[in-house]
């Protein structure tokens, strides 16, 4: 079983490789998109190196489940995640800081809930 | 002018590995502005071929039935240049290959000499992996279903002889 330590690690190499950024910019607090630079298509490359990494098969919709968020999902409401949505996250991907969302439930906050640290859960979840 | 960055592939095994050759002329009109009394073949059309090579790898692996395209480059390293005269020889390896895309490692040589080397991640676009949107595109605008399949026909002993079926694709389009 791997310590929490020993898959920051791998999950480090995982972005140098995958973002090319510099090791020491990968903090378990640093966000995927905001601080890293990661879009769209970094996100399909980070899970196939994962995979890899941890000898784990990943989709994406176990990463982030693609309704939960969507404008028809009823989780939605005047730009604001419902508490309801609050409660799918943590229910449905742990490995998000469900915490952070609900002190702010704008849906801008949404994309800084992915941080190195939620890759780091996501993957002990999978072990 | 067809969009091809490669002459012909030498080597071919869907689903693993490909090499692909270019020949770098003169006659090619920019290298009379890249640059001016000093002509070098642009690393991003060395980057093309490349990818033309590791697309159209992936995409036989998956009989053609996605459209492939570029997707990121991760890494890529320059090393040295190329002049006319040069021949280019790209190499492609298959590293990772999934529905919704694939990861290759590439490399370009003159002879011995290390022109460039890297990695390219394919994405899929198209309607069975990212639904209707991906419809829209018309496969006949890429490289890889162009009617252009014969440069996948690598001559096994050097004399220009059809390949092994199991080796080079379908060669559908």
């Amino acid at each position: 079983m791997l310590s929490d330590a020993e898959i920051f690690e791998k999950v480090q190499l995982v972005l140098v490789d995958a973002l090319g950024v510099d090791d020491d910019e990968v903090t378990l607090g640093a966000t995927l998109e905001g601080d890293l630079g990661a879009e769209s298509i970094d996100f399909l490359d980070i899970f196939f190196r994962l995979e890899k990494a941890f000898t784990v098969k990943i989709s994406r919709s176990e990463f982030l489940p693609d309704a939960l968020f969507s404008p028809d999902s009823g989780f939605i409401k005047d730009g604001l995640v419902t508490p309801e949505g609050i409660a799918e996250l943590k229910k449905a991907a742990p490995h998000f800081d469900a915490d952070k969302l609900a002190k702010n439930p704008k849906i801008e906050t949404i994309k800084d809930l992915t941080t190195v640290q939620t890759l780091v859960n996501f993957v002990r979840n999978k072990l | 002018m067809r969009w091809m960055w490669i002459d012909k592939f030498t080597d071919f095994k869907s689903g693993s590995h490909a090499t692909s050759v270019k020949n770098v002329t003169l006659a090619e009109e920019h290298l009379h502005d890249h640059y001016p009394g000093f002509p070098v073949m642009p690393g991003s059309l060395i980057i093309e071929g490349m990818a033309q090579t590791g697309g159209i790898l992936l995409g036989a692996t998956n009989d053609f039935k996605h459209v492939v395209i570029l997707g990121k480059i991760p890494k890529m390293t320059f090393h040295s240049w190329v002049v006319p005269g040069d021949t280019l020889t790209y190499h492609a390896k298959l590293v990772d290959e999934r529905p919704e895309g694939g990861l290759t490692e590439v490399s370009a040589k003159v002879g011995d000499r290390l022109v460039a080397d890297g990695e390219i991640f394919f994405a899929h676009v198209d309607q069975s992996v990212n639904g209707p949107s991906g419809a829209m595109i018309d496969q006949k605008n890429f490289v890889f279903s162009m009617r252009l399949m014969g440069v996948m026909n690598v001559g096994k002993a050097g004399d220009g002889s059809a390949p092994a079926a199991e080796s080079a694709g379908s060669g559908t389009s």
